[in-house]
């Protein structure tokens, strides 16, 4: 076995594009939604997500021939919940501020669809290392839509980055107002479905009839 | 081995919670002092905010011991009572009214008295420090924090714009009376008291801190007309 195959790559990359865990297989909307008012959460939460994901289907990967079928579910959430508790405290001990922007929202990752429908669909019929790569991949591919929603939420909402102000006084005195519909949830739906848009008229395989 | 009988299912999960349970126990025992100082810092970079100090994680404590120079607690007729206002819990002094936190800090030459605040947003707790120039009315800084508001609404008293609003606004009216202070939808006015603006989307949250300022402040009532000069 390969380190990075062809269909490893496959695995890994997929969900960055054509398979993404958002936009295409509508998983993780509503976290999605709730973090992305502004971009350094989003970040942050991508980079939890793709870890909790991660270990999590290599550790269901591994014990996927021991599990009781009737209980598996209850062992998923188990192992998902006991990763979101240890990923909330590491942040609780070395990156308290972030830890207390996020607060609910991590967690809240046990939630997240992606988790448990990557956990079923693919950690529990793969090894362990195509599950990594699945769970790295589609972290990936969540974090992805999720910092470009922060992006613009963000830029528009607040006229700030990673809160530093980009959009010069000089606009503000031209009489630009920042749009405060931005930050609120109904935004970002709005926003998903606008790159779902775009993903789709770009990629016509994708469209349904 | 069966792994569908009644015996390997409970014998599965009963050992998988424990070793789960170790897991988590380990975890949480061996990042518990890292966490418990950073949450002393946090304690004390909001102290200090509502005295109009920024601090940063890594001089908050040298910072702290510099310009608070007093510390204790009070009671609902304004008695100083045993024990240590950093460490006390907040949501039951409030609760009891029996030992309130007050700390007396030293900015430029001048004393400010910073009080404790307590109360509940839209998801969570909220607190803050409030505090007051020696006329023991008159609002020198403030600072807000909360557990769990939405971020980029509610989540925004925490930012400065929202603490500034306070500055130089009183507790008191001319009379002496107790009026607290007010916050208002943007626009609007309060009759007979000092107000500032909530939270644009923050509906819930900003009447969480106008009622926390109202029962907070309401039981330092006597501590703060007590000693007046």
């Amino acid at each position: 076995m390969g380190i990075l195959t062809n269909k490893n790559k496959q695995i890994l990359l997929g969900p960055l594009s054509k398979n993404n865990p958002v936009v295409v297989q509508m998983l993780g909307i509503c976290s999605a939604l709730a973090v992305t008012s502004k971009l350094e959460p989003s970040l942050v939460m991508a980079i939890s997500v793709t870890a909790v994901v991660a270990f999590a289907n290599v550790i269901i990967s591994l014990l996927r021939n021991t599990i009781p079928n009737r209980i598996r579910i209850i062992v998923q959430l188990v192992v998902i919940a006991a990763l979101v508790t240890i990923v909330s405290e590491v942040l609780k001990a070395f990156a308290y501020d972030v830890n207390k922007q996020l607060s609910v929202f991590v967690g809240l990752i046990i939630t997240n669809c992606i988790l448990m429908g990557r956990i079923e669909a693919f950690a529990l019929g793969n090894g362990p290392w195509e599950s990594f790569l699945d769970g790295v991949g589609n972290g990936l591919g969540y974090g992805i839509i999720l910092v470009i929603v922060g992006f613009f939420r963000e830029l528009l909402g607040s006229g700030t980055l990673f809160g530093y102000h980009v959009i010069p006084q000089a606009v503000y005195d031209f009489g630009y107002v920042n749009n405060g519909l931005m930050i609120l949830p109904p935004m970002a739906l709005i926003t998903v479905a606008v790159i779902i848009w775009v993903h789709r008229s770009r990629n016509k395989d994708l469209q349904e009839n | 081995m069966n792994r569908d009988s009644n015996l390997y299912t409970i014998v599965y999960a009963s050992v998988m919670v424990i070793l789960v349970a170790l897991g988590l126990a380990l975890t949480s025992q061996s990042l518990r002092s890292y966490q418990k100082k950073n949450e002393d810092i946090d304690k004390m970079m909001q102290i200090l905010r509502s005295v109009r100090v920024q601090t940063t994680a890594a001089d908050a404590e040298a910072t702290f011991k510099s310009l608070i120079k007093e510390s204790y607690l009070v009671d609902e007729n304004g008695k100083q009572v045993e024990g240590d206002a950093f460490s006390t819990d907040y949501v039951k002094a409030f609760a009891s009214k029996e030992a309130l936190p007050v700390f007396v800090a030293s900015i430029d030459g001048e004393t400010k008295y910073i009080m404790a605040m307590s109360g509940a947003g839209l998801w969570g707790p909220l607190w803050g420090y409030m505090s007051v120039n020696e006329d023991k009315s008159t609002v020198y800084g403030a600072d807000f924090s909360h557990q769990g508001e939405t971020p980029g609404l509610g989540a925004e008293i925490t930012q400065s714009f929202f603490s500034k609003e306070f500055y130089d606004k009183k507790l008191f009216n001319e009379a002496g009376e107790f009026k607290s202070i007010a916050i208002v939808k943007p626009g609007k006015t309060a009759e007979g008291q000092d107000y500032v603006d909530g939270i644009s989307g923050g509906t819930i949250t900003s009447q969480g801190v106008n009622q926390m300022i109202l029962t907070s402040m309401g039981g330092y009532i006597k501590f703060l007309t007590s000693q007046k000069q």
